[in-house]
């Protein structure tokens, strides 16, 4: 094998980085493909898994290859309901689970960015005070607090509804702080210059702060609506009716202590269904996450 | 289009800090006013009080005959150009010079009008399209006063813009405003450090120390007849020679002329002085004399400047061209009695 710092640049082997050989790629690679290998052979196996019929299941072992069950289990689960959540289909779980991630996501966007404007770009009494009380409330995630808050809810008549489930979780100090750090690092000048150009604080706010923040924006969005879609604690303990339940709690109870009881196949199709979501979200949005996560545009 | 007038205009922080302790300037329509001094003299504190980014703590500030104490940077109709230039960085080169028009509910067909027509006066038009961040300096710099002079405001004001371009390109925009602000007619208001730009653009030039104004006047007046020993070493380049006095008397020079009796400190400019390694003719009228050893020689091309040690002190002297003298030269400075300059223990001119 040839020494790399003896190559000419041109002969194909030009990708190499410089003091990179070419068994360390080989390494390299072999160390990612195992690593997409462990991530990926169990969701490949409940798709299979998701393809065949409950008696193919329950009569191990599985077969590696998908089976032909896939468009009978998907719209059963999709459409017809599953039995063990009172027949509920999976569809309306996948509606509710959506609207909860969103109006988490959104909401706490919202909440966030407004609370950090004010904080960074308003002289006001208490200001610190503000902050502080903000800052504290990190100390107090939903587990900490959830008898009282929990107490709330039925006293406001919220359980069963999306409010109820939405509400609760949309306070966040977390990305508070986060907007507080890129608003810290706006030059004041670029402020004073809309000020001078007949810029109030609202317009402030949407034709500079908000288009500066898109990328921050939309990094917080994904982390946020993951976060969301993947809340099993709240939901548990807000939601009785099975049509208000999310898809991550419905999974949970479509699992029976007794194999017999559970109808595998669609458990398996509601794993898959559920990945889907937080997958396309990931994917759709990644050029925005990446570069909300590495670049400042100023 | 607008006088600009301060009286008595103070800025006291909320710590007790004073940062301009009662500045007076009446600035005549269509002039440029240049404020200098160097850093925490309170001038950049004193262009933010005339924009409305600072209240004023006290005194009054009126434009166009009008006090905008109260009002805020908006009503105030002034522009200003910031030292980082400030562009939005999201917005096309079109939309940031449009911006203000917008937020000032100007017709759309007027807004493109007048932003086309300041592009070309600037010649930003092949920019219109592109971002600020792809962009050179002094292409944003072009921006930042071409968002300024879109909005056709009272008063222009300047933040040290050209503080962040390299020399040729200052030498350049330097001309470039000074015309543009002639030929547009708007008072203006320029802060800088620097006192090249401040001798070259100023119609009225403020020197500033330590939140007053130390002298105020024509540029060359001010050069010619610094009122003070701070103002003698901050304008000019290199700073003029200060030498102290020892009740009237000065140890180093063989011949001095006749002093003023409450003088504390004797100046003359580097370029002032001449040095003759034969004695006669100028030391008959009165002139200063004094021996100096060189320590160092500076040839800038055009000029040399001579760093010496003469007996009251360093001095610098300039001779024109190349210089064949060479550290650890002694030599006979000559400095004739008109271009001499008296202050006195306080500071002041005499």
């Amino acid at each position: 094998m040839a020494e790399p710092s003896t190559r000419p640049p041109a002969s194909g082997h030009d990708k190499l980085m410089i003091g990179q050989s070419a068994a360390g790629i080989w390494l390299a690679h072999a160390v990612l493909i195992l690593g997409i290998l462990i991530v990926a052979f169990p969701i490949y196996y409940t798709f299979v898994a998701s393809t065949h019929s409950l008696q193919t299941i329950l009569r191990p072992p599985l077969p590696l290859l998908p089976g032909d069950r896939f468009v009978e289990n998907y719209w059963e689960a999709l459409f017809g309901g599953v039995g063990r959540i009172g027949g509920v289909p999976v569809g309306t779980l996948l509606l509710n689970t959506t609207i909860v991630a969103l109006g988490i996501a959104v909401g706490k966007i919202i909440i966030s960015i407004l609370s950090a404007y004010a904080i960074v770009f308003f002289r006001f009494r208490g200001r610190m005070f503000f902050f502080w009380l903000i800052f504290i409330t990190l100390m107090l995630p939903v587990e900490v607090r959830i008898l009282p808050t929990y107490k709330v809810m039925v006293d406001l008549g919220l359980i069963d509804t999306y409010t109820g489930l939405i509400v609760p979780l949309i306070a966040s100090a977390t990305a508070t702080l986060l907007f507080r750090q890129f608003f810290l690092t706006i030059p004041g000048e670029l402020v004073e210059a809309a000020r001078v150009d007949g810029a109030g604080p609202w317009r402030f706010f949407k034709d500079i702060l908000l288009p500066l923040s898109r990328t921050n924006i939309a990094a917080l969005f994904v982390i946020l609506f993951i976060y969301g879609w993947t809340q099993y604690l709240w939901p548990l303990l807000v939601t009785n009716r099975n049509d208000m339940n999310t898809i991550v709690i419905a999974l949970k109870k479509m699992i029976s202590f007794a194999d017999a009881d559970t109808e595998w196949h669609l458990v398996m199709v509601t794993s898959m269904l559920a990945i889907v979501p937080p997958i396309l979200v990931v994917v759709l949005m990644q050029r925005w996450f990446v570069r909300g996560l590495v670049e400042t545009e100023k | 289009m607008a006088t600009v007038d301060l009286k008595d205009v103070r800025k006291v922080y909320p710590g007790g800090v004073e940062a301009v302790k009662g500045v007076s300037i009446a600035i005549p329509d269509k002039a440029l006013c240049v404020l200098v001094g160097p850093s925490g003299c309170g001038k950049s504190t004193l262009l933010r009080m005339i924009a409305g980014l600072e209240t004023i703590s006290a005194g009054s500030c009126a434009i166009d005959g009008k006090v905008v104490n109260a009002i805020g940077p908006t009503e105030r109709d002034i522009a200003m150009v910031f030292q980082n230039y400030a562009l939005y960085p999201h917005m096309k080169v079109y939309d940031n010079m449009a911006y203000g028009l917008r937020n000032r509910g100007t017709p759309k067909d007027e807004i493109d009008r007048r932003v086309r027509s300041t592009a070309k006066t600037l010649e930003l038009e092949h920019l219109l399209e592109r971002r600020p961040r792809e962009l050179s300096g002094g292409q944003r710099q072009r921006v930042a006063m071409g968002r300024a002079i879109v909005r056709n405001p009272k008063v222009f004001l300047f933040d040290e813009p050209l503080s962040n371009l390299d020399a040729k390109l200052r030498g350049q925009m330097r001309v470039e405003i000074k015309n543009l602000q002639r030929s547009l007619g708007v008072t203006s208001v320029y802060v800088t450090h620097d006192q090249l730009e401040a001798m070259t653009l100023a119609d009225v030039l403020v020197v500033m120390n330590a939140g007053l104004v130390e002298q105020s006047g024509a540029p060359l007046d001010i050069y010619e007849k610094p009122a003070s020993t701070f103002v003698a070493s901050f304008i000019g380049a290199p700073p003029m020679n200060l030498l102290p006095l020892r009740s009237g008397q000065f140890e180093g020079a063989v011949t001095l002329p006749a002093v003023p009796g409450n003088a504390a400190t004797l100046g003359f400019r580097p370029e002032d002085c001449e040095v003759r390694v034969e004695a006669g003719g100028i030391a008959a009228d009165g002139a200063l004399r004094l021996l100096a050893r060189v320590e160092g020689v500076e040839p800038v091309g055009a000029e040399s400047f001579l760093y010496c040690q003469a007996a009251g002190g360093r001095i610098v002297v300039r001779v024109p061209g190349r210089t064949e003298l060479q550290a650890g030269d002694q030599l006979p400075v000559f400095a004739r009695r008109e271009k001499l300059h008296f202050f006195g223990s306080d500071g002041k001119r005499v």
